[in-house]
């Protein structure tokens, strides 16, 4: 547990040690920014169409802001998680600090656990800087705080799926930009699966619908848990770190 | 020699690792007594880095045994990685980590506690002479620091048994004189296996020279040994012209101390031989005035050192000379 912790901090602070991170969350506070810009000029120009028509019909905050923006945040998500993941064991490779992980008196299984923890930390604070546009709701409306927080907690397991599955893209090459590159191909697999459920209803189109991550997130955005959405996370999450000791297992035998 | 199974920190037994098609590591065997320093001496390819991987416990061989400190490196893997310190060929250092937040890092990994971890950075930094740059982003340090730096991440958790993958490879003459002099202090507590393929690097450092060539062990001796059996064979280079190649080797041949004329070049009228002595002979001024007397002219003489392959031809030939015997 203790190597756990030793190498998660030592991954976060190579985050925060070199521009990735700030990038990341300076990309990200952009492109949330105009996302939420978007979304709360859409709800005022609403609201003053109803005001003028005289017509009240119900406006929830929970249901025309959060739920879009945290929607787009999944989608977001897949474009910058192979951000995140793509270094993690390729850098190590690179370097030939592998060989000093390798070596010392901890098991694989640390390793990866404390990379793959030290990774959703980081899309967490990612995350974070999201609640800065977010509590302008909570400073000028009334939203309900309890189905939000289940959206971020739905954000949170979406990216240990898919970070896991980055993790043992990663260890797969030396290269950084391979790594990213591919991950970024199965995140953008797993959302566009999801769109042959549209007009497929056969027994194929069912399970490919089945493996998109944002069709299991949608539930989380309203507020909603669902067992089986949470059993599908967990499984990717389990899948991915599974596969990723198996690669770095298969690595010393290859190196 | 049963009583001697305890007194090896080290013990390779048959080793063989096989790539895909290529055999790295050939049926090698060999022991390291406590506290002593063995050199690991081969050409580059030879078999040394993966050696030392399977030592540490970085990969599994395909057949044969390695134990360090009595604990067997498939069997139990995590007592092994306890006991060694390794530092790989390329350091295996963070560029964007200062050298102290570096050695603290590895100091937890190997499973120093919280309470003597400053007191074990602080030691090592200063033994390794890495103090006055303790504050400084590695990516900004020098090679010699960053192998020094290296030095003291094997070294920290206080290991029965130190691997170090050509430790003086890169650096400055200053710099390798430092760190074979800091790797000799370090001999005694800990027991050393260092890779290198500079020959004399294993006689100013080594009690002991494993040679290996293509995946085999061409040869295990004590350096004095090595040494004694290498020391005054040498060779030298002569260029004589005026005279037909044959008859000038015939010549030389035939003087008092040559082992042997191995013709090199002919250029022009000029002809090379390189002219190996007997042990212990110095055959030079003998075959200057042979090549005067004769009426030849002596172009050039000059003495030709004995390179590591030779030393390895010299020894594997040396080695089926005695078997046959």
């Amino acid at each position: 547990m203790r190597s756990v912790l030793t190498i998660c901090r030592k991954e976060l602070k190579s985050y925060f040690s070199s521009p990735i991170a700030y990038l990341l969350m300076a990309m990200y506070a952009v492109i949330f920014g105009f996302f939420f810009w978007n979304a709360v000029g859409y709800f005022v120009n609403i609201s003053f169409q109803a005001a003028m028509s005289g017509r009240s019909f119900p406006m929830d905050v929970n249901e025309m802001i959060i739920r879009p923006l945290l929607m787009n945040t999944s989608v977001i998500g897949l474009f910058l998680i192979p951000m995140i993941s793509m270094r993690l064991f390729a850098e190590e490779k690179r370097s030939g600090t592998i060989e000093l992980l390798l070596t010392s008196p901890v098991s694989d299984m640390a390793i990866i656990l404390g990379k793959w923890l030290a990774a959703v930390a980081l899309y967490a604070c990612l995350l974070g800087i999201s609640l800065l546009d977010v509590a302008f709701l909570f400073a000028y409306g009334n939203p309900d705080w309890k189905p939000m927080l289940i959206g971020y907690l739905g954000l949170l397991l979406q990216a240990g799926g898919l970070l896991a599955i980055g993790a043992f893209i990663s260890t797969t090459t030396k290269n950084q930009i391979i790594a990213g590159g591919v991950t970024f191909g199965v995140c953008l697999l797993l959302w566009v699966f999801e769109w042959v459920a549209g007009y497929e209803t056969t027994a194929w189109a069912a399970v490919m619908a089945y493996m998109s991550v944002v069709r299991h997130y949608e539930p989380f955005s309203k507020g909603v848990i669902d067992t089986k959405d949470v059993v599908y996370f967990a499984s990717v999450i389990f899948f991915g770190l599974f596969l990723t000791a198996r690669s770095l297992e298969s690595l010393r035998w290859r190196a | 020699m049963a009583h001697d199974k305890d007194d090896y920190m080290i013990k390779v037994d048959a080793l063989t690792k096989r790539y895909d098609r290529t055999v790295a590591v050939n049926d090698i065997s060999f022991e390291v007594p406590k506290g002593q320093i063995v050199g690991f001496l081969g050409p580059n390819g030879a078999g040394k880095t993966t050696t030392m991987r399977i030592l540490t416990c970085f990969m599994p061989p395909t057949e044969g045994s390695a134990s360090v400190a009595g604990f067997d490196v498939l069997k139990s893997p995590m007592e092994v990685k306890k006991r060694i310190g390794y530092l790989p060929e390329n350091p295996p250092v963070y560029p964007e980590m200062e050298v102290e937040e570096y050695l603290s890092f590895v100091g937890r990994l190997k499973g120093i506690s919280s309470a003597d971890l400053p007191a074990r950075v602080s030691e090592v930094a200063e033994r390794c002479a890495v103090a006055d740059v303790r504050k400084k982003l590695i990516s900004k340090l020098s090679k010699g620091y960053r192998q020094r730096v290296g030095l003291a991440q094997a070294i920290i958790h206080n290991p029965d048994v130190l691997i170090l993958d050509e430790p003086t490879a890169g650096l400055d003459p200053k710099q390798i004189h430092e760190t074979r002099d800091l790797i000799r202090s370090l001999a005694g507590v800990h027991t050393i296996i260092l890779s290198t393929h500079i020959l004399p690097e294993v006689e100013q450092t080594c009690d002991h020279v494993v040679i290996i060539s293509r995946g085999k062990v061409v040869a295990k001796d004590s350096v004095q040994n090595l040494t004694s059996r290498l020391r005054g064979q040498e060779a030298v280079a002569v260029e004589v012209s005026g005279g037909a190649a044959a008859a000038i080797q015939q010549r030389l041949e035939q003087l008092a101390g040559v082992a042997r004329v191995v013709p090199r070049e002919n250029r022009h009228e000029a002809h090379t031989f390189e002219v190996e002595s007997l042990p212990g002979q110095n055959v030079r001024a003998g075959l200057a005035r042979a090549v005067v007397e004769a009426g030849w002219d002596l172009h050039e003489l000059r003495p030709v050192a004995m390179s590591l392959e030779e030393v390895f031809l010299e020894l594997t030939a040396s080695e089926q000379k005695e078997g046959v015997q």
